[in-house]
């Protein structure tokens, strides 16, 4: 039973940490239409995550619920790629913390979305009925969210200098963190030995061919990935997560079982 | 490489709803090229489930009468009552139309 709450929480995390981070961009949009798009991939994203953590509340049992585990769990315990809980800005640039860079953030969407639209379609072949009916849900939004980001990609990597330059800085920044996900991790093997979890391996060439040609068209590089393999769905996460939860987390944890 | 709109082309939205049989005009917005325009036209205007189809048509495409020539056009008709449909004697048989 471990290993399904293990693999769904995993699933979980990537889907509340990337929506969260999405989120900062409610109300700071580049135009009123994007800014309405970008808040309903958040709010797919965070639909995903209440699922599946009110279906690993469900399996812990006792006192847990979905709020319990989104909101009183420490950095440590989230199981998230670390690709999804980096500022919405590149490597040099800390400085400027409320810089939001929209090619990191079309890129990293691109490079997440790429990668669920097709493990959610092999989910649902999960011998686990829940997560079969979630994954069934969730890969129509993921689709959608794959369309939305590779269209912006097409176009800034095919339109001015500057968001040709930008969007491939970005890319240059990100690709690495890809390694993660065809790195497998313990929980993910146990998974597949049950035939819960989906073997992300298998869907590499397909990730390949989604990832080349919407460069290709969008006239980009791809880089090498090479180097630091981030570990975060094992739990060990970069700096950028513990700002993250504390932004999240704070209302809950000072008012607890408070409602509204 | 082309260079950056200062200003993007406006769209008017139509929108088919699941029991409608006709696009009915819902709105219009900002994007650049037509298959954004359906996206963001489907992010805009259907996500209340409001439809199941979406037109989109790029607003200095649409030729529109002008608001100057209301008299000739449209007064014209005013007092051609004839042309309802009001004056035949519906036979009881055929019940209500």
């Amino acid at each position: 039973m471990s290993v399904i709450l293990d693999y769904t929480l995993h699933l979980a995390d990537n889907a509340l940490v990337l929506g969260q981070r999405n989120a900062e961009w409610t109300g700071h949009g580049p135009i009123l239409e994007e800014d309405i798009a970008m808040s309903n991939i958040t709010l797919d994203l965070i639909g995903q995550a209440r699922l599946l953590y009110q279906y690993a509340a469900q399996l812990r049992g006792g006192d847990t619920t979905e709020d319990t585990l989104a909101y009183l769990r420490d950095g440590s315990a989230f199981r998230n790629y670390t690709l999804l809980e980096l500022p919405h800005h590149g490597p040099l640039v800390g400085y400027a913390q409320g810089e939001l860079d929209f090619a990191t953030t079309i890129v990293r969407n691109f490079l997440y979305s790429a990668l669920m639209a097709l493990l959610w379609q092999a989910l649902q072949k999960s011998s686990d009925t829940t997560l079969a009916a979630i994954a069934e849900k969730s890969a129509k939004e993921a689709r959608y969210h794959l369309q939305h980001s590779r269209d912006w990609l097409v176009k800034l990597g095919d339109g001015t200098d500057e968001s040709h330059q930008r969007v491939q800085a970005a890319l240059d920044h990100l690709f690495a963190y890809t390694q993660e996900f065809w790195t497998e991790s313990a929980v993910e093997r146990s998974a597949i030995d049950a035939g819960v979890g989906v073997d992300v391996s298998s869907l590499r060439s397909d990730w390949d061919s989604i990832i080349d040609s919407a460069l290709a068209e969008a006239t980009l590089h791809r880089p090498a990935a090479g180097g630091y393999v981030t570990e975060g769905k094992l739990g060990i996460h970069s700096e950028h997560l513990g700002y993250l939860l504390a932004e999240m987390q704070s209302l809950a944890r000072t008012l607890p079982h408070a409602t509204w | 490489m082309s260079s950056a709109l200062k200003e993007w082309p406006l769209w008017e939205v139509f929108v088919r709803s699941k029991q409608g049989l006709e696009h009915k005009h819902c709105g219009s917005l900002h994007a650049a090229d037509a298959p954004q325009a359906l996206q963001m036209a489907r992010d805009v205007y259907t996500r209340r489930q409001e439809g199941v189809s979406i037109w989109v048509v790029r607003s200095a495409d649409i030729v529109a009468s002008s608001p100057d020539d209301k008299g000739e056009l449209f007064e014209p008709a005013a007092d051609k009552i004839y042309r309802h449909p009001t004056f035949y004697d519906i036979p009881d048989d055929v019940g209500h139309m």
